[in-house]
């Protein structure tokens, strides 16, 4: 068994793969490697451990937290549950679509974020949810994702202000939107 | 054996057997667009639907996945089950109204509107090619993908698949795929020109007892 796929720990001898009971799971590990289910990847995995390449797909596509495209280094997950869409979950969205410059689904031309929508978290209480990373964020607005975003843009960076501030300039003149962002945040203060 | 009661009639199947399977042994037809003798029973269509239970607090289940038990009332031509299932052939319609076998349906039992809106899909998500492909054909090279609303049939990453040998089992199967008499474009939703079809034997051989269904071998015996 060679490289991409080899070194999971799923193996043969512990999980039955081919009635598809820890498929999931196996793909779930194949996501955390890769960040998505590269194509080559499933099929080599189909070859090498005898499981259906079509059950992989049908399975990879029903779950939203699979993703067959190349995703961002972050993710960002907006609740759109009925709870959530009540509490205006679509004007936190819209919000987050409008400061990272992407639409839902859809990475940021850096590749640092995606932004992405689900139907439902499971956490209605703390309706509207955000999910940065795994970390959930409740009760939020516009204006406090807005404030959760900027802070996290500017943790992720881990840079001083100097350092910061020259990033940006670069950034800004090859039209990158986090820079544009952190432009405007770094003027500001 | 199972002993339970089929229309008020007391029969005996073995254990195992689906309420579908026991029915058209003692000859009640279920109508059904997802079954297959060949395949596993899957349930999606929702045509065998039977009524089960005492009356008052009975319920309908897939008569194609539900095995008799001792004792069971079922009823499968109940005015609760008829009626279901013409809406349900109603939906078939509003979803597919090119397939002549949905066709078909809609003129056998008497389902001579939709008052849904209408669709022209090719698929109705019955299932019967994938398990086809996946049960007689060892194949797996469609299967669904997506859910919901955007739930289709396709090949892994819409591509050709290595696995498909082109047996085309899966069209053979498939009661969407088979054109409606008038051709897939015709205008309206329901066709039912079989509904005006009348036996044209009956006048000179009353007696004979015809029960040939659908009736077709002397009507093509007179077109020559």
């Amino acid at each position: 068994m060679s490289g991409l796929a080899g070194n999971l720990r799923i193996d043969r001898k512990n999980f039955d793969t081919r009635n598809g009971e820890s498929l999931v799971a196996l793909l779930q590990q194949v996501q955390e490697k890769h960040n998505y289910l590269p194509e080559h990847v499933l099929r080599e995995l189909a070859c090498s451990r005898g499981l259906s390449l079509m059950e992989m797909y049908s399975v990879a596509t029903f779950y939203k937290s699979f993703n067959l495209q190349p995703r961002g280094k972050h993710n960002i997950v907006a609740c759109m549950g009925t709870a959530c869409h009540v509490q205006g979950g679509e004007k936190v969205l819209e919000e987050l679509s409008r400061m990272l410059g992407i639409k839902p689904g859809e990475t940021s031309r850096d590749g640092e974020y995606s932004l992405d929508h689900v139907n439902c978290l499971g956490a209605c209480a703390l309706a509207p949810l955000v999910v940065v990373d795994g970390d959930y964020h409740g009760n939020m607005t516009a204006a406090r994702v807005a404030a959760l975003i900027k802070e996290k843009l500017r943790e992720h960076k881990g840079q001083t202000a100097e350092a910061l501030n020259q990033e940006i300039g670069q950034k800004a003149q090859s039209g990158c939107c986090c820079a544009r962002l952190l432009a405007g945040e770094i003027n500001s203060v | 054996m199972i002993n339970f009661m089929l229309n008020g009639l007391d029969v005996a199947v073995e254990k195992g057997t689906t309420l579908l399977d026991a029915a058209s042994f003692y000859g009640i037809e279920i109508p059904t667009l997802c079954h297959d003798e060949g395949l596993s029973p899957y349930g999606a269509c929702r045509l065998c639907l039977v009524e089960i239970g005492e009356p008052g607090r009975s319920r309908l289940v897939t008569s194609c996945t539900y095995p008799a038990e001792e004792g069971l009332l079922v009823r499968t031509h109940s005015q609760r089950v008829v009626n279901t299932r013409k809406v349900i052939i109603e939906l078939y319609l509003a979803t597919c109204p090119s397939s002549k076998v949905i066709q078909d349906l809609a003129s056998r039992y008497h389902v001579t509107q939709v008052r849904f809106q209408q669709k022209h899909d090719n698929c109705i998500l019955c299932g019967l090619c994938i398990r086809y492909c996946k049960e007689q054909m060892q194949g797996k090279a469609i299967g669904f993908v997506n859910r919901g609303v955007d739930r289709r049939i396709t090949t892994p990453f819409d591509r050709k698949s290595e696995e498909c040998r082109f047996c085309g089992g899966c069209m053979y199967i498939c009661p969407a795929c088979q054109a409606r008499c008038q051709g897939p474009a015709e205008k309206s939703a329901v066709c039912n020109a079989c509904l005006n079809l009348s036996p044209p034997c009956l006048d000179h051989f009353g007696e004979t007892m015809c029960y040939l269904d659908p009736c077709v071998a002397c009507e093509q015996g007179r077109q020559k």
